[in-house]
Order: C-alpha cells, then structure tokens, then sequence
C-alpha cells in the first residue's frame, strides 16, 4: 500500500465539467469549492484576477464540494448553479452566489436566478424535486477521491496545490507546473 | 516508503471521549477502526479535516469502518468543538498523560507538544494496514483511508 495518498485529480476533466477559457489551453486550473464558504468568496476575485492575466493560456473548471453540515445553504446553492448550467447560465450564476454569500436562503437563490434571467420557475421546480443533487454529490465523491482537504481546494493540471491561494502564490504555482510539463 | 507500523498489531487503548464516554480500541474489534490523530481543535472551519471527514462519514460506513479523531486537547475542549461543528464522531482526549497513545503510534510532534496529522488505518483483526504522517500544515484529505479501506474490504471478499 502506497505511503503517500495521491493528491491528483481522480476524475479527469471532461464536457461534463464546467469549463471556462480554451479546453486545449495549456493550463487548468480546476477549484473544488462552497458556495457558501467565505474562504471561497475570498478566492473569487483572486481567481477571475489570475483568469484576467492568463487570457487564453488558462481553462478554469469548478465542481461543488459543499460542507452541508456546517453551511446549511451550500447544498441548495450548488444545486442551483447547476439548475442554472441546464440554462446555460452557469457561470452568471456561479459568480452571483459568491458575490451574494450572504443571501443564498431559498429566496435569494430565486432573486439571483430571476437577476441572471433565468425561468425562475424552472429553477424552484428543480430545486424542489433535488433534481441536481446527484450531480452535486458526483462531484463532491470525486473531491474526496482526489484529496480534496477542504474548500477550496484548487488542481493546477492535475496536482493539488498544497500552498495558499493568494494570487502570487497561485500564478508562482501554475508557472512552476508549465515550466515542469515542458521539461 | 511503508512505515514499519504496517502489518502490526495497533497499540490497545482507552481515552475518554468529549461526551465522557471511555472508548477502548479492543471493543471495535471486528470491523475497520480510522484513527485521525490531529494537532488541535478550532482550526478554521472550511480547511479543517475533522468537518471534512464528518462530510465524508458515510462513505467511511460504507465500508463499515469507525471513525475516532484523537487529540491533546481536554474533554471539555472536544465537547465544545464536536458541538460547534456537529461531528458525528467521537472526538477522544489523549490528554494524561499528554500524547501517549499518540506516540504509541508515532504520531506525535514532541516540538509542538500536539498530535502530529496521522492518519492510520485498522483492520477488523486488530492490524495496522495503513499509517500515514502527512507532511506539516497538510491536512491529508480522505482518498487515502478510502483507497486503505477499499484495498481491506476487496481482500475480504476474495
């Protein structure tokens, strides 16, 4: 039995993932993340600053990994996200949550999803029946099985990145591992 | 490299829990037994491995595995934390004397004088099958005790 757990991404990257910037770009930045974790919304602006810089050199993908039982809302707002990607409003949703963390109750899940233009009462029915909550879940097992150790979690081509998320560190991280892949 | 705990029998033990239970590792005889040892309570919520592994219990039951987290921290400690952050598991107290059971299993950090993250893994025998010091500051997620528990239940089963 291996001594040192593998801290790579268990499931690749696929369409079914929801990926923002070039699939053959030649980084991905991958976030396994909570909606309604404040260390998330800390990395928001960091990550849309790194996405600003790299342009098309970078595909960043995000997949739920909500702490249900210490965020009450996480669940419903990872659900919702994925209500809103069956719109094609992933990401106008994705960013709307964590720019309102504090209000992802019911309600304010509705209001962004009427905010974002989405068909509201789709949103509600789905949310109701837990339509999304197997996909939730699917991600949340493949978080667990690549390591994932808390939100967030970030992969940078595949490798967990173990340092801190401020952007120097990060883009320090993502020039290491281009500099490591084309050696 | 495997530690050389790997293939020994684990260490007996009783520690009391934050509830005030006392847990004794030779009553969990017959199904897997996880011991998390960690440095502290209170660390920040969304990184902190205890809330992971809550997160992650029923995948652990799965395999019908028993979850204990150990620590140096004091019952009343435990209990405070298991309440703040719901835990479903025992929380034990390896408080008197300070971190023996942590050093039975090497997994104590006599620099800080607090439980280094070790991770190690029982099977239903009683024998160590997998144990694992994450590096400092790593909090070592949950794929390695499913791959150790995954790798316990197939050899039972052939």
């Amino acid at each position: 039995m291996s001594a040192i757990p593998l801290a790579r991404l268990a499931t690749a990257v696929s369409s079914r993932d929801h990926s923002i910037g070039p699939a053959d770009a030649p980084v991905t930045l991958l976030e396994y993340g909570d909606y309604e974790c404040p260390y998330c919304g800390r990395a928001f602006p960091i990550v849309q600053e790194v996405r600003r810089r790299l342009g098309d050199q970078l595909r960043f993908v995000f997949r739920n990994f909500p702490l249900t039982q210490v965020h009450p809302h996480a669940e419903r707002a990872a659900e919702a996200a994925e209500a809103a990607a069956t719109q094609a409003k992933f990401w106008p949703m994705h960013d709307w949550l964590f720019r309102h963390q504090h209000s992802l109750d019911d309600d304010g899940l509705l209001s962004g999803a009427r905010e974002i233009g989405l068909d509201v009462e789709r949103v509600r029915r789905e949310l109701a029946e837990g339509l999304h909550s197997v996909r939730v879940h699917a991600d949340f097992s493949s978080g667990i099985r690549s390591g994932v150790n808390g939100t967030p979690t970030f992969y940078i081509n595949g490798v967990r990145h173990d340092a801190d998320y401020g952007m120097e560190t990060l883009l320090a991280a993502i020039d290491a591992s281009q500099r490591r892949d084309q050696s | 490299m495997p530690s050389a705990l790997e293939g020994q029998q684990a260490p007996d033990f009783e520690l009391t829990t934050g509830d005030g239970r006392r847990v004794a590792l030779r009553d969990l005889r017959g199904s897997p037994v996880i011991l998390a040892f960690y440095p502290a309570d209170w660390s920040p919520v969304c990184s902190d491995q205890m809330a992971l592994y809550n997160e992650v219990l029923p995948e652990f039951e799965r395999y019908g595995a028993r979850l204990l987290g150990i620590s140096v921290d004091g019952k009343w400690c435990h209990r405070a934390f298991a309440e703040n952050r719901r835990l479903r598991f025992p929380l034990l107290a390896d408080f008197e004397p300070k971190g023996e059971v942590a050093r039975r299993y090497r997994a104590y950090d006599e620099r800080e004088g607090a439980c280094a993250r070790t991770l190690v893994v029982i099977d239903g025998a009683g024998v160590i099958r997998w144990h694992y010091v994450s590096p400092v500051d790593v909090n070592p997620g949950a794929d390695g005790i499913l791959a150790a528990l995954g790798a316990i239940a197939t050899e039972a089963h052939t």
